[in-house]
């Protein structure tokens, strides 16, 4: 790792201006990602920034919204009586995200910011139609996500929280890499009062995606018969040592399946 | 370089650490607490876990700076004073948990977490869940899930149920 100076503002106003101050500072939420990427020399920040107490963590019901700070770690979310309660489905994905110990440390925050196109958030964000909080202007999870590691998060902004709408059903299924954990597959379906959404995570080439022909056929009959001839063309698939685009699109289809019958 | 200080086993530490140290690095090098091992360094094997303010956490994946002020403990932080083993590791010991041990710091780490956090009772399946982040090569983990399972009995001070095998 090259070395680089470490500061934990109390606020986020500090993190912010500690980011705008210098280009080359960067911010640490949980470090899950981050923190291996450091070690792999494949980022050199000139500063890390840690949120850790810039205030952003916590879980709170207010009328039909659940808002989750950005800092809120999975294990915490996982086990929220407030999430179980408001959306069992988001409290099933976080208590699945990598392992226990990487589920003590990362955070909602930190996994959106990165848009890793294998990750678990995406999924759920974009299906439900959540909506991101940063430190200047509200985003809609369809404006939010624009392909692999991409986002639109402006450099310096930070995300503060996480807003969900109440959802009817919804479930998440999840085929993980057998070592990292990290989604293959990944389908997340939501019936919410914006209609069915569908989302998919660690199978598209440009991350996480809405699937429009099965949120069609989900929105006459919401079954798994009803997705049950819908395919997924393979040339939009990742393909890589762990599956090929053809496995990927028909996992896509089975994985969806499940979901639906859980929800 | 940023000076640190943080409790360790339940006494004070402090040290002289770079930004970029990690905790793993401070407590085998600096404090020279060689229990907690690298394995793979990429926070996939577990060997590294210790417990920082009471979860369980990859201390190879943590800066030494975010650990300021925390309350860590390691292997070594376990046992009596007098060296009676903490329930954990006895029942690691009675179930022939380990063979070449180079995975059971981590490992016990971990499941004192996992069983800490269930007070209500631990399934099988929840204990495999639970080691996700734990790799051992040697033992095929069964007896390290049956001694997590003997070991929740012991530390909520409940009788265990007599297995018909």
């Amino acid at each position: 790792m090259y070395d680089f100076s470490y500061h934990k503002p109390g606020s986020v106003a500090d993190a912010v201006k500690m980011l705008g101050a210098d280009g080359e500072a960067k911010a640490l939420a949980g470090g899950m990602t981050f923190i291996p990427v450091l070690k792999q020399r494949l980022n050199k920040p000139s500063a890390v920034v840690d949120l850790s107490a810039a205030g952003l963590s916590g879980i709170k019901l207010e009328g039909d919204k659940l808002i989750i700070g950005a800092m809120t770690t999975h294990a915490t979310v996982a086990s929220s009586p407030e999430v179980k309660k408001a959306i069992p489905a988001l409290a099933h994905l976080a208590n699945n995200i990598g392992d226990r110990q990487v589920r003590s440390r990362g955070t909602i925050g930190g996994s959106l910011a990165n848009n890793d196109p294998s990750a678990c958030y995406p999924s759920a964000v974009l299906a439900l139609g959540a909506t991101i909080h940063t430190n200047q202007r509200k985003v809609a999870a369809d404006d939010y996500f624009q392909g692999m590691f991409a986002t639109a998060l402006e450099p310096g902004e930070i995300i503060t929280a996480v807003e969900f709408p109440m959802a009817e059903r919804a479930a998440y299924a999840k085929f993980p890499n057998p070592a990292s954990r990290y989604a293959m597959v990944g389908v997340f379906v939501a019936k919410t009062a914006k209609g069915v959404r569908v989302a998919v995570t660690g199978a598209g080439q440009n991350g996480v995606f809405r699937h429009a022909a099965m949120e069609a056929a989900l929105s006459t009959s919401f079954t798994p018969d009803a997705i049950k001839s819908v395919t997924t063309p393979a040339d939009m698939m990742n393909a890589d040592i762990h599956g090929s685009a053809a496995y990927r699109a028909h996992l896509v289809g089975v994985m969806a399946a499940r979901a639906v019958a859980a929800a | 370089m940023p000076q640190i200080s943080l409790t360790v086993n339940g006494k004070p530490a402090s040290a002289e650490v770079e930004s970029r140290t990690l905790l793993v690095e401070l407590l085998r090098e600096k404090l020279h607490l060689t229990g907690t091992h690298v394995g793979c360094d990429t926070s996939q094997c577990g060997a590294c876990v210790v417990e920082v303010d009471g979860k369980s956490v990859k201390s190879c994946t943590m800066l030494a700076v975010q650990a300021a002020g925390a309350h860590v403990t390691t292997i070594e932080g376990l046992a009596s004073a007098d060296g009676k083993l903490h329930p954990m590791q006895e029942m690691f010991r009675e179930h022939h948990a380990l063979q070449c041990g180079y995975c059971t710091p981590g490992m016990v780490m971990s499941a004192i977490d996992l069983v800490n956090s269930h007070p209500d009772g631990l399934s099988e399946e929840q204990i495999r869940h639970g080691l996700e982040g734990n790799i051992c090569r040697c033992t095929g983990y069964h007896n390290i899930v049956k001694a997590i399972h003997a070991a929740w009995f012991v530390m909520h001070g409940k009788e265990m149920p007599i297995a018909a095998e």
